[in-house]
């Protein structure tokens, strides 16, 4: 009974809903078909190399390696051995303060400048398209430049300092190991305000002016809009802004290599530097390896905090 | 001996990147930018396009001579032999401090070229690979050599490279400087005390050497830590230790200005040449840029000073090696390697030479140099004893250089004492070489 009943019900449904399910499949298909290019790329430029490096950490992988091919897997030899590097720790300790000194003068000078030219003013086009500058500039360039500003004897910045009468003596900013590392925040603070700039100006834009109006009206002006309408407004670009700057940060390569080399005597050594002369310099490409993994553990870390907070604030939202 | 015309690059695109119209697609951009960036492996993924057109007579040149008097010279050899030989070549040229990182893609891919330029401390990497084939067997040898400078390319007891022309550093000084100051040209680490300690002003310090973080800064320090009996295989010992107090001695007395640390040795001759310092440690490739830039300097070299009265003067060598990879086309090969034969000939070292301010390799060739150009006849007499930096540790010594410069930086910087500091070295060499 039941089965002559949905018989009918099923062969009248039938066609129908085949007809729907391949709509579908075929409606799927043509969905992946659009993502595939972009998955492709993904696996193959970022999946690819991250599994490849995460490899390499657990086998001796020399100089040799790239001619024979061979790389023995010794399991976990390059991970004792970097963090038995007397260097390491240094290393772990500088990135964490070149990334948090970097990123604190970064966002403050970043604000200041996105608030300043939300005021209209004459030239404010002409000197928001001067702050993208340093952005502009290959990193290497500025390195170069940035070593001849402050050089001990006769860089400009020394010269400037005394010329005030500031400074009696000229600060040994890139020889001595006291001063090294805050130099290359100094510069690298200098090479990030536009990124903060952009965005923060970007996100300022998009807070409706009614807001303020608003405000005025309860009483909320200067230091009080600011804390109770702008930043909470400007919640979502702050948290990408700091983010992307974290990540970007921790890995600066070059303009350490193009300032110092990491020195001097390892006074401006970061993971990332470490990684490299590991690689590069010493040729242990497993052990460079391995600490470029620590690297991206750190900044995973960093944009899991960062995708929870989000999370959150949308389900509260 | 005009350089082959090459193809002209493509019309620039002018298009380059999309303009910013906007605040929002600069935002956007700044995001993909921030995307974008990945660990520094990936660069190795990238190939490089140049590769010559391949026929069987055809030979794939990869050098670093990027500067244009070493460019014309090296690609005028070149043409001229490969002519000779019924060859064409077809040169890529990869900025310096890329090299290596192009030879480990060519060497994973497969790509290596008929002929390979290398620094020479990198050639017992290299041939340790197993990715150089031996010149004994196309005939080459370095008959005619020194020792020191057949050593360069010498990995194991075989020959994998052989320099058409070497280097070493001496001392450059400003004669007019010395004249007014009333110091003659030193020769002795207490003249050179004292000839700096003399020649050091307020504006002007008296002496200066690289001590760079980089091989440049280990370089630099070699040939005081040979002549004064120092050696690479025995880091915590007196010979070195005493090198590198006499190097922070000089610093802590203000003779040399502690940026040295960051100097390079480029940037210790623009100091040179822009009067800040009187004496300077350096090589012969300066010479030209010497010349043209500060045509009024009044310059002079000598050999750099030594502990004492009667020593040897003992210099690294410097140079560029030429070697032939293994490629498997055996018949490419042996075509690489008569060409290279060819431009290794004592004549075409001699022209080499004059053209970039560099010593021949060859013995006799050298000997003929000096007498043309007295201006490089120190140069030549400091190559004549002076030293491989790889002879003694082979593939170890990229590590052993580092622990050099770091130990120096930790001297002249932090005060750090040298037996300290040298002890330090040695001990992280000998757990480096334990470990691996």
């Amino acid at each position: 009974m039941t089965t002559t009943a949905t018989q009918p019900v099923a062969r009248a449904a039938g066609p129908g809903s085949a007809a729907r399910r391949r709509a579908r499949r075929g409606d799927l298909l043509v969905r992946y078909a659009f993502i595939a290019p972009a998955a492709l790329y993904m696996i193959a430029f970022f999946g690819y190399p991250i599994l490849k490096n995460v490899v390499m950490s657990f086998q001796d992988y020399d100089f040799a390696t790239f001619f024979n091919g061979k790389a023995p897997f010794v399991g976990l030899a390059n991970y004792t051995a970097t963090f038995s590097d007397p260097i390491f720790l240094r290393a772990l300790g500088n990135t964490g303060l070149f990334t948090i000194g970097s990123i604190i003068g970064q966002f403050v000078i970043g604000m200041a400048l996105a608030l300043y030219f939300r005021k209209k003013f004459p030239l404010s086009g002409f000197l928001r398209s001067l702050l993208l500058l340093p952005w502009l500039l290959p990193m290497i360039v500025s390195a170069a430049v940035w070593r001849w500003i402050l050089e001990q004897d006769n860089g400009a910045l020394n010269r400037f300092l005394e010329g005030v009468g500031l400074i009696s003596d000229p600060i040994p900013w890139l020889v001595s190991s006291s001063t090294a590392l805050v130099a290359v925040i100094i510069v690298n603070i200098w090479l990030g305000i536009p990124f903060n700039v952009v965005l923060l100006y970007s996100g300022l834009q998009s807070i409706p002016d009614e807001l303020y109006e608003a405000g005025q009206l309860d009483g909320a002006t200067g230091w009080k809009s600011f804390w109770h309408i702008t930043l909470p407004m400007l919640r979502p670009v702050v948290s990408v802004v700091l983010l992307l700057g974290v990540i970007y940060t921790i890995k600066v390569l070059d303009l350490i290599i193009g300032l110092t080399g990491g020195g001097p005597a390892n006074a401006t050594q970061t993971l990332a530097t470490r990684s490299y002369e590991m690689s590069f310099i010493e040729f242990d490409f497993g052990q460079g390896a391995a600490l470029s993994n620590i690297l991206i553990l750190i900044a995973l870390a960093f944009s899991l905090v960062y995708l929870r907070a989000n999370a959150r604030a949308a389900k509260n939202g | 001996m005009a350089p082959t015309p090459r193809p002209s690059p493509p019309e620039s695109d002018r298009s380059g990147l999309p303009r910013p119209t906007n605040h929002r697609s600069v935002s956007r951009r700044a995001l993909g930018l921030g995307a974008l960036a990945v660990p520094g492996l990936l660069s190795l993924a990238g190939c490089g396009p140049d590769v010559g057109n391949g026929g069987p007579n055809d030979i794939r040149i990869v050098d670093y001579y990027n500067t244009p008097a070493d460019d014309v010279a090296i690609n005028g050899t070149f043409s001229q032999c490969a002519e000779e030989l019924g060859l064409t070549f077809s040169r890529e040229k990869v900025p310096g401090d890329q090299l290596i990182a192009k030879v480990l893609q060519m060497g994973s891919s497969r790509t290596l070229p008929d002929l390979l330029m290398l620094d020479n401390p990198n050639v017992q990497q290299v041939a340790a690979s197993g990715a150089l084939a031996p010149l004994g067997q196309y005939g080459i040898t370095t008959e005619g050599f020194t020792d020191p400078v057949a050593d360069l390319g010498m990995y194991d007891g075989t020959l994998y490279g052989i320099a058409p022309t070497v280097n070493t550093i001496a001392l450059f000084y400003d004669a007019a400087a010395l004249e007014e100051a009333g110091v003659a040209p030193p020769t002795t680490w207490d003249e050179l005390h004292d000839a700096a300690a003399a020649l050091t002003t307020p504006t002007r310090y008296g002496l200066a050497f690289s001590a760079i973080a980089s091989y440049e800064g280990t370089w630099q320090f070699l040939p005081f830590m040979w002549t004064n009996g120092g050696d690479e295989t025995d880091l915590d010992g007196d010979g070195v230790i005493g090198a590198s107090r006499f190097w922070s001695d000089l610093v802590r007395e203000g003779l040399v200005s502690r940026s040295v640390v960051n100097w390079g040795q480029g940037d210790v001759i623009d100091q040179f040449k822009a009067g800040n310092v009187a004496m300077v440690v350096n090589g012969p490739w300066n010479i030209a840029g010497l010349e043209a830039d500060t045509p009024d300097l009044d310059w002079d070299v000598v050999t750099i000073p030594v502990p004492e009265a009667g020593t040897d003067p003992v210099a690294p060598l410097g140079g560029e090696v030429w070697t032939v990879p293994i490629t498997g086309d055996e018949e490419k090969q042996k075509k690489a390697a008569a060409l290279l034969k060819a431009f290794v000939a004592p004549e075409n070292q001699l022209y080499m030479a004059g053209e970039r301010s560099t010593i021949p390799g060859d013995a006799a060739a050298a000997e003929q140099f000096a007498g043309e150009h007295p201006e490089l006849s120190t140069f030549v007499d400091q190559v004549s004893t002076a030293r491989s930096r790889t002879a003694q540790l082979g593939p170890d010594w990229p590590r052993t250089a580092k622990a050099i410069y770091t130990a120096n930086q930790r001297v002249l910087v932090d005060d750090t004492d040298p037996a300290e500091a040298f002890d330090e070295a040695a001990r992280t060499v000998d757990a480096s070489r334990t470990a691996s």
